[in-house]
Protein backbone atom coordinates (compact mmCIF):
# COMPACT_ATOMS: atom_id res chain seq x y z
CA UNK A 1 0.00 0.00 0.00
CA UNK A 2 1.69 3.30 -0.88
CA UNK A 3 0.49 6.91 1.24
CA UNK A 4 -0.83 9.53 -1.46
CA UNK A 5 0.19 12.56 -0.27
CA UNK A 6 -1.70 16.11 -1.01
CA UNK A 7 -0.22 18.97 -2.85
CA UNK A 8 0.33 20.62 0.65
CA UNK A 9 1.60 17.60 2.07
CA UNK A 10 3.95 17.62 -0.24
CA UNK A 11 5.04 21.19 0.07
CA UNK A 12 5.44 20.64 3.81
CA UNK A 13 7.99 17.68 2.95
CA UNK A 14 9.57 19.44 0.41
CA UNK A 15 10.87 22.20 3.26
CA UNK A 16 7.97 25.10 1.52
CA UNK A 17 7.35 25.38 5.16
CA UNK A 18 10.30 25.87 7.00
CA UNK A 19 12.15 23.18 8.19
CA UNK A 20 10.27 22.65 11.34
CA UNK A 21 7.31 21.56 9.41
CA UNK A 22 9.61 19.57 7.53
CA UNK A 23 10.57 17.51 9.99
CA UNK A 24 7.15 17.02 11.38
CA UNK A 25 5.77 15.99 8.21
CA UNK A 26 8.67 13.69 7.69
CA UNK A 27 8.17 12.10 11.28
CA UNK A 28 3.93 11.59 10.30
CA UNK A 29 5.11 10.30 6.56
CA UNK A 30 7.24 7.26 8.45
CA UNK A 31 4.35 6.85 11.23
CA UNK A 32 1.94 6.39 8.22
CA UNK A 33 3.78 4.39 6.67
CA UNK A 34 4.80 1.91 9.39
CA UNK A 35 0.85 1.88 10.61
CA UNK A 36 0.32 0.99 6.37
CA UNK A 37 -2.29 3.79 6.30
CA UNK A 38 -2.97 5.61 2.80
CA UNK A 39 -3.43 8.87 3.57
CA UNK A 40 -3.27 11.83 5.71
CA UNK A 41 -6.21 13.51 7.28
CA UNK A 42 -6.84 17.08 9.30
CA UNK A 43 -6.75 17.57 12.67
CA UNK A 44 -8.41 21.03 14.33
CA UNK A 45 -6.87 21.09 17.85
CA UNK A 46 -3.98 19.49 19.47
CA UNK A 47 -2.88 18.65 23.16
CA UNK A 48 0.74 18.19 23.62
CA UNK A 49 1.96 15.65 26.66
CA UNK A 50 5.75 16.20 25.11
CA UNK A 51 6.43 18.83 27.67
CA UNK A 52 5.62 16.50 30.55
CA UNK A 53 8.76 14.38 31.17
CA UNK A 54 12.19 16.47 32.08
CA UNK A 55 14.70 14.33 29.74
CA UNK A 56 17.24 15.73 27.80
CA UNK A 57 15.44 13.98 24.96
CA UNK A 58 12.16 15.66 25.65
CA UNK A 59 14.13 19.03 25.93
CA UNK A 60 16.50 18.15 22.38
CA UNK A 61 13.03 17.65 20.53
CA UNK A 62 11.19 20.77 22.05
CA UNK A 63 14.56 23.57 21.55
CA UNK A 64 15.17 21.81 18.29
CA UNK A 65 11.74 22.59 16.88
CA UNK A 66 11.47 26.12 18.42
CA UNK A 67 14.82 26.92 17.14
CA UNK A 68 13.59 25.66 13.70
CA UNK A 69 11.24 27.90 13.48
CA UNK A 70 8.24 25.61 14.30
CA UNK A 71 4.63 27.20 15.25
CA UNK A 72 1.29 25.41 15.66
CA UNK A 73 -1.15 25.43 13.11
CA UNK A 74 -3.91 24.39 15.13
CA UNK A 75 -5.23 25.41 18.80
CA UNK A 76 -3.06 23.67 20.76
CA UNK A 77 -3.09 22.98 24.75
CA UNK A 78 -0.21 21.50 27.13
CA UNK A 79 -0.04 18.95 29.44
CA UNK A 80 1.83 19.67 32.96
CA UNK A 81 5.66 20.70 32.82
CA UNK A 82 7.98 19.49 35.05
CA UNK A 83 7.63 21.97 37.60
CA UNK A 84 4.96 24.26 39.52
CA UNK A 85 5.79 27.76 38.12
CA UNK A 86 4.94 29.54 40.94
CA UNK A 87 6.06 27.80 43.92
CA UNK A 88 9.25 25.61 42.50
CA UNK A 89 11.51 27.49 44.30
CA UNK A 90 9.80 27.36 47.59
CA UNK A 91 10.00 23.40 46.96
CA UNK A 92 13.32 23.16 46.55
CA UNK A 93 13.22 22.34 42.97
CA UNK A 94 16.97 22.09 41.81
CA UNK A 95 18.22 25.13 39.83
CA UNK A 96 19.62 22.94 37.25
CA UNK A 97 16.41 21.11 37.03
CA UNK A 98 14.09 24.02 36.50
CA UNK A 99 16.51 25.42 34.36
CA UNK A 100 15.64 22.91 31.73
CA UNK A 101 12.26 22.45 32.60
CA UNK A 102 11.70 26.65 32.27
CA UNK A 103 13.78 26.19 28.77
CA UNK A 104 11.14 23.11 27.78
CA UNK A 105 8.24 25.24 28.46
CA UNK A 106 9.14 28.24 26.75
CA UNK A 107 10.08 26.30 24.07
CA UNK A 108 6.56 25.46 23.99
CA UNK A 109 4.99 28.83 24.46
CA UNK A 110 7.38 30.07 21.40
CA UNK A 111 5.63 27.53 19.43
CA UNK A 112 2.08 29.55 19.79
CA UNK A 113 1.00 26.85 22.58
CA UNK A 114 -1.43 27.87 24.98
CA UNK A 115 0.04 27.48 28.48
CA UNK A 116 -2.97 25.37 30.03
CA UNK A 117 -0.48 22.94 32.02
CA UNK A 118 -2.69 20.35 32.73
CA UNK A 119 -2.98 17.20 32.14
CA UNK A 120 -7.07 17.27 32.61
CA UNK A 121 -7.22 19.64 29.38
CA UNK A 122 -11.10 18.17 29.16
CA UNK A 123 -12.12 20.33 32.15
CA UNK A 124 -10.42 23.57 30.64
CA UNK A 125 -10.22 25.95 27.91
CA UNK A 126 -10.79 24.49 24.55
CA UNK A 127 -12.56 21.43 25.69
CA UNK A 128 -13.07 19.70 21.83
CA UNK A 129 -16.72 18.85 20.33
CA UNK A 130 -18.65 15.62 19.50
CA UNK A 131 -17.12 14.57 16.43
CA UNK A 132 -14.32 16.57 16.49
CA UNK A 133 -11.04 15.08 14.78
CA UNK A 134 -8.27 15.86 17.39
CA UNK A 135 -4.65 15.01 18.08
CA UNK A 136 -4.01 15.08 21.71
CA UNK A 137 -1.54 13.44 23.75
CA UNK A 138 -1.69 12.26 27.70
CA UNK A 139 -3.28 8.87 28.11
CA UNK A 140 -6.28 9.99 30.47
CA UNK A 141 -7.01 13.25 28.20
CA UNK A 142 -6.95 10.91 24.95
CA UNK A 143 -9.56 8.37 26.82
CA UNK A 144 -12.01 11.05 27.85
CA UNK A 145 -12.30 13.00 24.72
CA UNK A 146 -12.82 10.14 22.68
CA UNK A 147 -15.28 8.26 25.41
CA UNK A 148 -17.19 11.32 27.56
CA UNK A 149 -17.04 14.00 24.44
CA UNK A 150 -16.98 12.09 21.73
CA UNK A 151 -14.38 13.92 19.67
CA UNK A 152 -11.90 11.37 17.89
CA UNK A 153 -8.20 11.11 18.61
CA UNK A 154 -5.70 7.93 18.24
CA UNK A 155 -3.26 7.34 21.29
CA UNK A 156 -0.96 10.01 20.45
CA UNK A 157 2.58 9.66 21.40
CA UNK A 158 4.81 12.16 23.15
CA UNK A 159 6.75 14.51 20.24
CA UNK A 160 3.78 12.83 17.60
CA UNK A 161 1.37 15.35 19.42
CA UNK A 162 3.53 18.30 18.38
CA UNK A 163 4.22 17.03 14.85
CA UNK A 164 0.11 17.05 14.06
CA UNK A 165 0.09 20.27 15.78
CA UNK A 166 2.69 21.56 13.39
CA UNK A 167 1.18 20.31 10.27
CA UNK A 168 -2.53 19.74 11.61
CA UNK A 169 -2.34 16.01 9.66
CA UNK A 170 -2.03 12.93 10.78
CA UNK A 171 -2.65 9.15 9.17
CA UNK A 172 -6.23 8.66 8.50
CA UNK A 173 -6.74 5.68 10.94
CA UNK A 174 -7.85 4.28 14.35
CA UNK A 175 -10.05 5.97 16.07
CA UNK A 176 -10.41 8.97 14.12
CA UNK A 177 -12.96 6.84 11.15
CA UNK A 178 -16.18 5.78 12.70
CA UNK A 179 -16.13 1.87 11.86
CA UNK A 180 -13.16 1.79 14.37
CA UNK A 181 -15.11 2.95 17.39
CA UNK A 182 -17.15 -0.14 17.81
CA UNK A 183 -17.15 -1.54 20.75
CA UNK A 184 -15.30 -5.22 21.00
CA UNK A 185 -15.48 -6.74 24.73
CA UNK A 186 -18.74 -6.46 26.79
CA UNK A 187 -18.32 -6.07 30.45
CA UNK A 188 -22.05 -6.72 32.48
CA UNK A 189 -21.87 -5.55 35.78
CA UNK A 190 -23.76 -7.64 37.82
CA UNK A 191 -24.82 -6.74 41.62
CA UNK A 192 -23.14 -3.30 42.08
CA UNK A 193 -25.08 -1.83 45.24
CA UNK A 194 -26.59 1.56 43.55
CA UNK A 195 -26.09 3.12 46.96
CA UNK A 196 -22.33 3.30 46.67
CA UNK A 197 -21.70 4.42 42.73
CA UNK A 198 -21.47 7.95 44.64
CA UNK A 199 -17.73 6.78 45.14
CA UNK A 200 -14.57 7.98 42.44
CA UNK A 201 -12.90 5.03 44.08
CA UNK A 202 -15.65 2.18 42.05
CA UNK A 203 -14.79 4.14 38.91
CA UNK A 204 -10.94 3.90 39.63
CA UNK A 205 -11.41 0.30 40.77
CA UNK A 206 -13.99 -0.67 37.79
CA UNK A 207 -11.19 1.47 35.45
CA UNK A 208 -8.49 -1.03 36.37
CA UNK A 209 -9.83 -4.20 36.47
CA UNK A 210 -11.67 -3.50 32.77
CA UNK A 211 -8.55 -2.19 31.48
CA UNK A 212 -6.53 -4.85 32.41
CA UNK A 213 -8.63 -7.06 30.58
CA UNK A 214 -9.33 -5.25 27.92
CA UNK A 215 -5.67 -3.76 26.89
CA UNK A 216 -6.28 -2.60 23.88
CA UNK A 217 -9.66 -3.87 22.82
CA UNK A 218 -12.83 -0.92 23.25
CA UNK A 219 -14.67 -1.81 26.26
CA UNK A 220 -18.53 -1.52 26.35
CA UNK A 221 -19.63 -1.45 30.39
CA UNK A 222 -23.10 -2.62 30.47
CA UNK A 223 -25.24 -2.05 34.33
CA UNK A 224 -24.39 1.53 35.26
CA UNK A 225 -27.00 3.92 35.66
CA UNK A 226 -27.74 7.32 36.45
CA UNK A 227 -25.29 10.22 35.96
CA UNK A 228 -21.81 9.51 35.89
CA UNK A 229 -20.04 12.95 36.68
CA UNK A 230 -17.12 14.47 34.91
CA UNK A 231 -14.95 13.67 37.97
CA UNK A 232 -15.79 9.88 37.66
CA UNK A 233 -15.32 9.04 34.36
CA UNK A 234 -11.59 11.34 34.86
CA UNK A 235 -11.21 8.62 37.55
CA UNK A 236 -12.28 5.57 35.35
CA UNK A 237 -10.35 6.47 31.94
CA UNK A 238 -6.85 7.38 33.71
CA UNK A 239 -6.93 4.01 35.43
CA UNK A 240 -8.04 2.06 31.89
CA UNK A 241 -5.52 3.78 30.73
CA UNK A 242 -2.72 3.32 32.49
CA UNK A 243 -3.56 -0.76 33.38
CA UNK A 244 -3.96 -1.42 29.79
CA UNK A 245 -4.12 0.42 26.36
CA UNK A 246 -7.48 1.95 26.40
CA UNK A 247 -8.09 4.41 24.29
CA UNK A 248 -12.23 4.78 23.90
CA UNK A 249 -14.88 3.11 26.04
CA UNK A 250 -18.80 2.89 26.26
CA UNK A 251 -21.33 3.16 29.06
CA UNK A 252 -24.62 1.71 27.58
CA UNK A 253 -26.87 4.72 27.94
CA UNK A 254 -24.31 7.14 29.27
CA UNK A 255 -21.51 8.38 27.14
CA UNK A 256 -22.54 9.88 23.63
CA UNK A 257 -21.76 7.01 21.03
CA UNK A 258 -23.57 4.64 23.48
CA UNK A 259 -26.65 5.42 23.40
CA UNK A 260 -28.10 2.01 23.45
CA UNK A 261 -26.11 -1.19 23.91
CA UNK A 262 -26.60 -2.25 20.35
CA UNK A 263 -25.46 1.37 19.18
CA UNK A 264 -22.09 0.67 21.37
CA UNK A 265 -21.38 -2.20 18.78
CA UNK A 266 -22.53 -0.62 15.95
CA UNK A 267 -25.35 -3.60 15.95
CA UNK A 268 -22.83 -6.47 16.05
CA UNK A 269 -21.96 -8.84 19.13
CA UNK A 270 -19.55 -8.75 21.26
CA UNK A 271 -16.27 -10.60 20.47
CA UNK A 272 -16.63 -11.17 24.10
CA UNK A 273 -18.51 -11.00 27.07
CA UNK A 274 -17.09 -10.61 30.93
CA UNK A 275 -19.32 -10.47 33.95
CA UNK A 276 -18.24 -8.43 36.54
CA UNK A 277 -19.44 -8.83 40.23
CA UNK A 278 -18.95 -6.77 42.95
CA UNK A 279 -16.44 -9.23 44.53
CA UNK A 280 -14.47 -8.66 41.69
CA UNK A 281 -14.51 -5.09 41.72
CA UNK A 282 -13.42 -5.45 45.55
CA UNK A 283 -10.65 -7.59 44.61
CA UNK A 284 -9.34 -4.96 41.47
CA UNK A 285 -9.69 -2.28 44.75
CA UNK A 286 -7.34 -4.60 46.83
CA UNK A 287 -4.29 -4.88 43.51
CA UNK A 288 -4.17 -1.13 43.87
CA UNK A 289 -2.79 -1.27 47.01
CA UNK A 290 0.82 -2.68 47.53
CA UNK A 291 0.39 -2.67 51.32
CA UNK A 292 -2.84 -4.39 53.05
CA UNK A 293 -2.16 -3.98 56.55
CA UNK A 294 -4.78 -2.29 57.99
CA UNK A 295 -3.01 0.12 60.52
CA UNK A 296 -0.36 1.12 58.26
CA UNK A 297 1.36 4.50 58.82
CA UNK A 298 0.44 7.08 56.11
CA UNK A 299 3.15 9.29 55.18
CA UNK A 300 1.66 11.64 52.35
CA UNK A 301 -1.51 11.75 50.93
CA UNK A 302 -1.29 12.51 46.92
CA UNK A 303 -4.68 13.48 45.48
CA UNK A 304 -4.98 15.27 41.85
CA UNK A 305 -3.73 12.71 39.02
CA UNK A 306 -5.41 13.53 36.87
CA UNK A 307 -5.51 17.38 38.04
CA UNK A 308 -7.92 17.82 40.79
CA UNK A 309 -11.20 20.31 39.70
CA UNK A 310 -13.19 22.41 41.45
CA UNK A 311 -15.65 20.28 42.14
CA UNK A 312 -13.24 17.86 43.86
CA UNK A 313 -11.91 20.37 45.89
CA UNK A 314 -15.43 20.94 47.03
CA UNK A 315 -15.83 17.76 48.58
CA UNK A 316 -12.67 18.78 50.17
CA UNK A 317 -13.29 21.71 51.89
CA UNK A 318 -16.65 20.04 53.01
CA UNK A 319 -14.33 17.18 54.62
CA UNK A 320 -12.46 19.61 56.47
CA UNK A 321 -15.43 21.41 57.62
CA UNK A 322 -17.49 18.50 58.80
CA UNK A 323 -14.54 17.06 60.69
CA UNK A 324 -13.31 20.01 62.23
CA UNK A 325 -9.93 18.31 62.64
CA UNK A 326 -6.26 19.14 61.89
CA UNK A 327 -3.70 17.87 59.30
CA UNK A 328 -1.41 14.70 61.49
CA UNK A 329 2.00 16.00 62.13
CA UNK A 330 4.39 14.86 59.90
CA UNK A 331 1.64 13.88 56.80
CA UNK A 332 1.99 15.92 53.85
CA UNK A 333 -1.31 16.47 52.05
CA UNK A 334 -0.78 16.51 48.15
CA UNK A 335 -3.27 18.06 45.95
CA UNK A 336 -1.88 19.02 42.37
CA UNK A 337 -4.21 21.22 40.14
CA UNK A 338 -3.74 23.80 37.10
CA UNK A 339 -3.72 27.48 37.49
CA UNK A 340 -7.55 27.43 35.52
CA UNK A 341 -8.91 25.71 38.85
CA UNK A 342 -6.49 27.69 41.42
CA UNK A 343 -7.72 31.36 40.00
CA UNK A 344 -11.16 30.14 40.55
CA UNK A 345 -10.04 28.90 44.25
CA UNK A 346 -9.01 31.93 44.97
CA UNK A 347 -12.14 33.87 44.24
CA UNK A 348 -14.45 31.32 46.25
CA UNK A 349 -14.69 31.00 49.94
CA UNK A 350 -12.96 27.38 50.41
CA UNK A 351 -9.21 28.34 49.60
CA UNK A 352 -9.04 29.56 53.16
CA UNK A 353 -10.19 26.42 55.04
CA UNK A 354 -8.16 23.98 52.83
CA UNK A 355 -5.02 26.47 53.20
CA UNK A 356 -5.55 26.21 57.00
CA UNK A 357 -5.69 22.72 57.05
CA UNK A 358 -2.60 22.80 54.90
CA UNK A 359 -2.87 21.36 51.88
CA UNK A 360 0.13 21.82 49.83
CA UNK A 361 -1.62 22.83 46.59
CA UNK A 362 0.92 22.14 43.26
CA UNK A 363 0.21 23.75 40.45
CA UNK A 364 0.99 23.02 36.37
CA UNK A 365 3.03 19.82 37.39
CA UNK A 366 2.89 16.27 38.58
CA UNK A 367 4.37 13.97 41.69
CA UNK A 368 5.77 11.92 38.91
CA UNK A 369 7.17 14.20 36.94
CA UNK A 370 8.65 17.59 39.14
CA UNK A 371 11.13 15.96 42.29
CA UNK A 372 8.51 17.41 44.71
CA UNK A 373 8.39 14.19 46.90
CA UNK A 374 10.89 12.63 48.03
CA UNK A 375 9.40 9.73 49.74
CA UNK A 376 11.55 6.78 49.01
CA UNK A 377 10.81 3.77 51.34
CA UNK A 378 7.61 5.88 52.46
CA UNK A 379 3.94 5.10 52.18
CA UNK A 380 1.60 7.01 50.30
CA UNK A 381 -2.11 7.28 49.82
CA UNK A 382 -4.79 8.34 47.05
CA UNK A 383 -7.74 7.76 45.44
CA UNK A 384 -5.92 7.91 42.26
CA UNK A 385 -6.02 4.62 40.13
CA UNK A 386 -3.72 5.83 38.04
CA UNK A 387 -1.45 7.27 41.08
CA UNK A 388 -1.64 3.87 42.66
CA UNK A 389 -0.46 1.88 39.31
CA UNK A 390 2.85 4.16 38.75
CA UNK A 391 3.58 5.27 42.20
CA UNK A 392 5.49 2.01 43.42
CA UNK A 393 7.87 2.37 40.02
CA UNK A 394 8.16 6.06 39.60
CA UNK A 395 8.36 7.22 43.29
CA UNK A 396 9.51 4.02 45.12
CA UNK A 397 6.97 4.28 47.43
CA UNK A 398 4.14 1.96 49.24
CA UNK A 399 0.68 2.76 48.29
CA UNK A 400 -2.09 2.75 49.30
CA UNK A 401 -5.24 3.09 47.54
CA UNK A 402 -8.58 4.71 48.65
CA UNK A 403 -11.94 6.76 48.51
CA UNK A 404 -11.60 10.84 49.02
CA UNK A 405 -12.66 10.02 52.81
CA UNK A 406 -10.54 7.41 53.88
CA UNK A 407 -7.54 9.26 52.85
CA UNK A 408 -8.93 12.47 54.34
CA UNK A 409 -9.14 10.37 57.75
CA UNK A 410 -5.85 8.71 57.08
CA UNK A 411 -4.53 12.67 56.68
CA UNK A 412 -6.14 13.53 60.15
CA UNK A 413 -5.23 10.12 61.99
CA UNK A 414 -1.60 9.72 60.56
CA UNK A 415 -2.61 6.04 59.76
CA UNK A 416 -5.02 3.97 57.52
CA UNK A 417 -8.52 3.76 58.40
CA UNK A 418 -11.08 2.36 56.42
CA UNK A 419 -14.38 3.82 57.02
CA UNK A 420 -16.71 1.63 55.32
CA UNK A 421 -15.12 -2.15 55.03
CA UNK A 422 -16.05 -3.16 52.15
CA UNK B 1 16.14 -25.20 18.66
CA UNK B 2 17.84 -22.94 15.64
CA UNK B 3 14.61 -21.07 13.69
CA UNK B 4 14.69 -18.49 11.05
CA UNK B 5 11.47 -15.77 10.08
CA UNK B 6 10.71 -12.67 8.86
CA UNK B 7 8.90 -9.94 10.17
CA UNK B 8 8.21 -6.55 9.42
CA UNK B 9 10.58 -3.80 10.11
CA UNK B 10 8.97 -0.67 11.49
CA UNK B 11 12.89 0.95 12.56
CA UNK B 12 15.13 -1.35 10.08
CA UNK B 13 18.37 -2.09 11.70
CA UNK B 14 21.35 -4.78 12.36
CA UNK B 15 21.72 -6.36 15.81
CA UNK B 16 21.65 -9.23 17.93
CA UNK B 17 21.35 -9.89 21.69
CA UNK B 18 19.37 -12.36 24.50
CA UNK B 19 15.62 -12.49 24.37
CA UNK B 20 13.88 -10.93 26.96
CA UNK B 21 10.28 -12.38 26.50
CA UNK B 22 7.14 -11.53 28.29
CA UNK B 23 3.60 -12.59 27.64
CA UNK B 24 2.47 -8.69 29.44
CA UNK B 25 2.17 -5.76 27.06
CA UNK B 26 3.71 -2.63 29.32
CA UNK B 27 4.25 0.99 29.41
CA UNK B 28 7.91 2.28 28.97
CA UNK B 29 6.94 5.35 31.05
CA UNK B 30 6.08 4.27 34.31
CA UNK B 31 7.17 0.46 33.61
CA UNK B 32 10.78 1.78 32.11
CA UNK B 33 13.89 4.10 34.18
CA UNK B 34 14.93 5.18 31.18
CA UNK B 35 18.66 6.30 33.64
CA UNK B 36 18.80 2.46 34.43
CA UNK B 37 17.17 0.59 31.38
CA UNK B 38 15.28 -1.62 34.67
CA UNK B 39 12.22 -2.70 34.30
CA UNK B 40 10.28 -0.84 37.67
CA UNK B 41 6.16 -1.75 36.85
CA UNK B 42 6.26 -3.56 39.79
CA UNK B 43 2.92 -5.25 39.09
CA UNK B 44 5.08 -6.62 35.55
CA UNK B 45 6.53 -10.06 35.65
CA UNK B 46 9.91 -8.70 34.16
CA UNK B 47 9.91 -6.12 37.62
CA UNK B 48 13.52 -5.76 38.74
CA UNK B 49 15.16 -7.16 34.81
CA UNK B 50 17.94 -4.59 33.27
CA UNK B 51 16.62 -4.55 29.47
CA UNK B 52 19.83 -2.58 28.34
CA UNK B 53 21.07 -4.31 24.94
CA UNK B 54 18.99 -7.49 25.21
CA UNK B 55 16.43 -7.94 22.60
CA UNK B 56 13.13 -6.69 24.26
CA UNK B 57 10.53 -9.15 23.04
CA UNK B 58 6.41 -8.03 24.44
CA UNK B 59 3.24 -8.38 22.79
CA UNK B 60 2.42 -4.22 22.23
CA UNK B 61 2.58 -1.19 24.48
CA UNK B 62 0.15 -0.28 26.43
CA UNK B 63 -0.63 2.73 28.95
CA UNK B 64 1.70 6.58 29.17
CA UNK B 65 1.81 8.40 25.58
CA UNK B 66 4.91 9.12 27.63
CA UNK B 67 5.99 6.08 26.85
CA UNK B 68 7.89 7.33 23.55
CA UNK B 69 9.91 9.97 26.07
CA UNK B 70 11.48 7.28 27.45
CA UNK B 71 12.03 5.21 24.75
CA UNK B 72 13.74 7.66 22.95
CA UNK B 73 15.90 9.05 26.35
CA UNK B 74 17.07 5.77 26.69
CA UNK B 75 18.33 4.94 22.57
CA UNK B 76 19.98 8.95 23.34
CA UNK B 77 21.63 8.03 26.67
CA UNK B 78 22.35 4.03 26.01
CA UNK B 79 20.58 2.39 28.03
CA UNK B 80 17.85 1.11 25.66
CA UNK B 81 17.13 -2.49 24.47
CA UNK B 82 19.45 -3.52 21.40
CA UNK B 83 15.94 -4.39 19.66
CA UNK B 84 12.12 -4.39 20.17
CA UNK B 85 10.03 -7.02 18.77
CA UNK B 86 6.42 -7.06 19.11
CA UNK B 87 3.39 -8.85 17.49
CA UNK B 88 1.47 -5.99 17.06
CA UNK B 89 2.67 -2.07 16.08
CA UNK B 90 2.63 -0.09 19.32
CA UNK B 91 2.04 3.81 17.68
CA UNK B 92 4.18 5.11 20.96
CA UNK B 93 7.46 3.08 20.80
CA UNK B 94 7.04 2.87 17.46
CA UNK B 95 7.64 7.39 17.20
CA UNK B 96 9.90 7.08 20.13
CA UNK B 97 12.20 4.96 18.00
CA UNK B 98 11.25 6.70 14.51
CA UNK B 99 12.19 10.08 16.08
CA UNK B 100 15.24 8.51 17.95
CA UNK B 101 16.72 7.87 14.32
CA UNK B 102 16.12 11.18 13.22
CA UNK B 103 17.13 13.43 16.17
CA UNK B 104 20.37 11.56 17.24
CA UNK B 105 20.54 9.03 14.49
CA UNK B 106 20.75 6.44 16.01
CA UNK B 107 18.85 3.08 15.30
CA UNK B 108 17.08 0.96 17.81
CA UNK B 109 15.47 -1.94 15.72
CA UNK B 110 12.00 -2.41 15.99
CA UNK B 111 10.55 -5.42 14.11
CA UNK B 112 6.30 -6.54 14.54
CA UNK B 113 6.28 -10.25 14.31
CA UNK B 114 3.12 -12.79 13.32
CA UNK B 115 1.82 -14.11 17.06
CA UNK B 116 3.10 -17.52 15.81
CA UNK B 117 6.69 -16.42 15.17
CA UNK B 118 6.10 -14.25 18.57
CA UNK B 119 5.68 -17.17 20.89
CA UNK B 120 8.13 -19.58 18.67
CA UNK B 121 10.64 -17.17 20.85
CA UNK B 122 11.94 -18.27 24.20
CA UNK B 123 13.49 -16.20 26.81
CA UNK B 124 17.07 -16.23 26.72
CA UNK B 125 17.35 -17.25 23.14
CA UNK B 126 19.90 -15.70 21.06
CA UNK B 127 18.39 -13.63 18.39
CA UNK B 128 19.76 -12.41 15.28
CA UNK B 129 17.96 -8.92 13.57
CA UNK B 130 18.68 -7.87 9.82
CA UNK B 131 17.69 -4.92 8.23
CA UNK B 132 14.86 -6.61 5.97
CA UNK B 133 13.24 -7.87 9.54
CA UNK B 134 14.49 -11.31 9.57
CA UNK B 135 15.25 -13.19 12.76
CA UNK B 136 17.24 -15.41 13.10
CA UNK B 137 16.87 -17.64 16.59
CA UNK B 138 19.80 -19.44 18.10
CA UNK B 139 21.92 -19.97 14.57
CA UNK B 140 24.20 -23.10 14.77
CA UNK B 141 27.26 -21.03 13.61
Amino acid sequence: MSLNLSPKDRQMLDGKFGEATRLAMSIIVRMAQALEVDELMDITQAHIDGCGLMSDASLDFAETMARLGGRVAVPTTLNMIPLDLQNWQKQRIPQTFAQKALGMADAYIKMGCIPTWTCAPYQGTLVPHFGQQIAWGESNAIVYANSVLGARTNRYADFFDLCAAITARVPKYGLHLKENRKGQILFRLVGFPENLLWDESIYAALGHLIGHIAQDRIPVIEGLTGDITSDQHKAFGAAAASSGAVGLYHIAGITPEARTLAEAFHGDQPEEIVEIRFADLLAARKDLSTIQNQDVKIDAVILGCPHFSFTEFQRLADLIEISQSRLYPGVRFIVLTNQLTYSLLERSNILKPIMDFCVEIVLDTCVFHSPIVSAKGQVVMTNSGKCAYYAPGELNTGVVFGNLDECFCAAVKGVLCREVER
Amino acid sequence: MSLIFKGKPIVPGITSGQAIVSSQPISFWGGVDPAKGEVIDRRHECSGIVITGKVFVFPTGKGSSTGSAVLMESIRNGSAPAAIINSKIDPILALGAILAEELYHKTLPLVIVSQEDFESIQDGDSLFIQSDGTILVNPSV
